[in-house]
């Protein structure tokens, strides 16, 4: 069923040996790379349609190893890492990652992030309108709807959604967000940013308080799901 | 303040107050000698030389012994103005003030050096103390889930004799204990940044509402047993505060709220501007705290006696530490009737920019 390719770069085999059960038990082909010379050299022997990066290497750091794959490699890199600090994540999800887990993840929320990068990759074309679950964005026609019911939004709730809907399950930092919905003068605004997350959790959202749609990456920024 | 002045000033600052001290002895001693006779002034001197010598370092005081004794020789000796010295009397006095001034400075710095020793020694003794505590606490919270992992695997391997129901216990048991493992070890980690001193604020604005519900939220499914309920008022402005590290304050009171309340306890969360300050109030209609160790709860690895496993003594000073960081207060109270109240107040900025209507 699966037959998409992943290449593991973590240097501990307890990691390497525990994703690769994992991942091959749902039908992935897999490859793991000890060290950030081997994984480079992986990736340009035999590239994988995804990549799980350790940002903690011993040759390299993980921040090298993907500044030199973005430079060529156009496919889903998602960041494994035990430094939580967020100026980390950050800095890998602005230099092209895809994604981030830290360790210790739950195999579920692992799958499930690798099937949304792996989908992303799959239907990056410029459908006109797009469906998440219960809502359905139409973007020639600018519209939202959510069970079939028209929702009015203001034109910045629309780009805002539009965005993240365009890259649904990334997660896009907050300072990607105010540079592309109000400018680069808007970087430091963070409190734009939370008051129309509210606002458009207030309209689409079944439960505000509990969304499925728009979720908060503490201190990182936001995630759109399709659910 | 008084204490750093007389027990440690300044090297300069030593030399000056002993110079000073025997310069005005000695002008004291030349307005009253013809009175009081110049042996007198050796005493008057002595003392002052002893004075110094409780609280000056042992070279102020030689210099203070020294300069005493030839100043008492030159201006107060017969034949006085010169260093020659009239009688053997004298000269054997000057020769015994000489050395009991010594003698005081250097028993005085004998006394300040056992003093030293005797307040490392405790400060020693203090530390390892705490360590103790430390590792009898870590010994106890980290080894239990690495003791059911390491035998629930165990038992797993020889799977034989085991029914599927006995598997399907025990793997539960292993995750059960690698997340309390994970939260124990988060505990830590947050524990030796504050400690360290190396945590540094990032605030940025914060919706206080989504804090409180995303934290909420990642307490399904064992919230659903208790009634929860939250109140924040509509209009609640925007603050200034670090996300991350009021994530894991409110994370570690409610943990702490469920984990010392039996299921269906009611646990309310309050949220308010008040004051231009955040104020967070959590509470629940539980047993509550001794109210002789309410004081104790936020020191680090208290745990109420008797308390139901599964926590560090670590949450509540953390909890402390972290408000702390944003100059802010907790203060925990038992309610009238029944249950525990903790209150947060933080000083902060705010921003009511999502009252204005947008566009």
């Amino acid at each position: 069923m699966n037959s998409a390719s992943i290449l593991i770069i973590d240097d501990e085999v307890q990691i390497r040996k525990l994703l690769t059960i994992t991942l091959e038990s749902y039908n992935y082909h897999v490859q793991a790379a000890v060290n950030a010379k081997d994984g480079l050299t992986a990736v340009a022997n035999h590239p994988p349609d995804l990549v799980l990066l350790d940002l903690g290497l011993p040759d390299e750091s993980g921040h090298e190893v993907l500044r030199h794959l973005r430079e060529w490699y156009t496919h889903p890199i998602i960041i494994l890492s035990v430094q939580s600090t967020e100026e980390d994540i950050v800095k890998a999800l602005d230099n092209g990652a895809n994604d981030y887990l830290i360790k210790p993840f739950r195999t579920g929320e692992l799958m499930a992030r690798i099937r949304s990068a792996l989908r992303k990759a799959a239907t990056d074309e410029n459908n006109s309108t797009a469906e998440f679950g219960d809502l359905v964005i139409d973007y020639a026609a600018r519209i939202i709807k959510k069970n079939g019911a028209i929702i009015k939004v203001t034109a910045t709730e629309y780009s805002l959604l539009a965005l993240m809907a365009k890259n649904e399950g990334k997660v896009l930092t907050h300072q990607y967000l105010l540079n592309q919905i109000w400018g680069t003068s808007y970087t430091n605004e963070s409190q734009y940013l939370r008051v129309f997350v509210a606002q458009l959790r207030k309209k689409i959202e079944t439960d505000p308080n509990r969304p499925v749609h728009i979720i908060t990456e503490s201190r990182v920024g936001y995630r759109f799901v399709a659910k | 303040m008084l204490h750093d002045i007389f027990y440690n000033p300044p090297k300069k600052t030593q030399y000056l107050i002993s110079i000073i001290a025997v310069l005005s002895v000695v002008g004291i001693g030349l307005a009253l000698h013809n009175l009081i006779g110049y042996r007198v002034v050796a005493f008057l001197l002595l003392v002052t030389v002893s004075i110094l010598a409780l609280f000056l370092e042992i070279v102020p005081v030689i210099i203070a012994a020294v300069l005493s004794a030839l100043l008492w020789d030159l201006l107060f000796i017969p034949p006085r103005f010169t260093f020659a010295i009239g009688t053997t009397e004298d000269r054997f006095l000057l020769l015994m003030y000489f050395i009991i001034a010594l003698i005081h400075a250097v028993l005085t710095y004998k006394i300040k050096q056992v003093q030293k020793e005797v307040r490392l020694r405790e400060e020693k003794s203090k530390a390892i103390k705490f360590y103790n505590t430390l590792l009898n606490s870590l010994s106890h919270e980290l080894r239990t889930p690495i003791t059911t992992i390491i035998g629930a695997t165990d038992n797993l391997m020889n799977a034989e004799k085991l029914s599927e129901k006995d598997k399907t216990e025990l793997l539960s048991e292993i995750s059960i204990a690698s997340l309390r493992l994970n939260q124990q070890v988060e505990n830590l980690l947050s524990m030796s940044r504050l400690e360290s001193g190396i945590l540094q604020l990032k605030k940025d604005w914060c919706d206080v509402g989504e804090l409180v519900y995303t934290t909420l939220n990642r307490f399904e499914p064992a919230i659903s047993n208790y009634k929860v309920s939250v109140f924040i008022p509509e209009n609640l402005p925007l603050f200034k505060l670090d996300y991350g590290l009021m994530e894991q304050v409110l994370h570690n009171l409610i943990s702490n709220g469920l984990q010392h309340n039996a299921e269906g306890t009611d646990l309310v969360i309050n949220v308010d501007c008040v004051e231009e300050k955040l104020l967070i109030t959590i509470s629940d209609s539980g047993k509550g705290f001794p109210e002789k160790e309410i004081h104790k709860v936020f020191d680090k690895f208290y745990r109420v006696q008797g308390s139901r496993s599964g926590g560090t003594g670590l949450g509540l000073s953390i909890v402390r530490g972290f408000i702390e960081a944003h100059h802010g207060t907790v203060t925990l109270a038992n309610l009238p009737l029944r249950g525990a109240l903790f209150t947060i107040e933080i000083p902060t900025e705010i921003s009511y920019i999502n009252r204005l209507k947008n566009e």
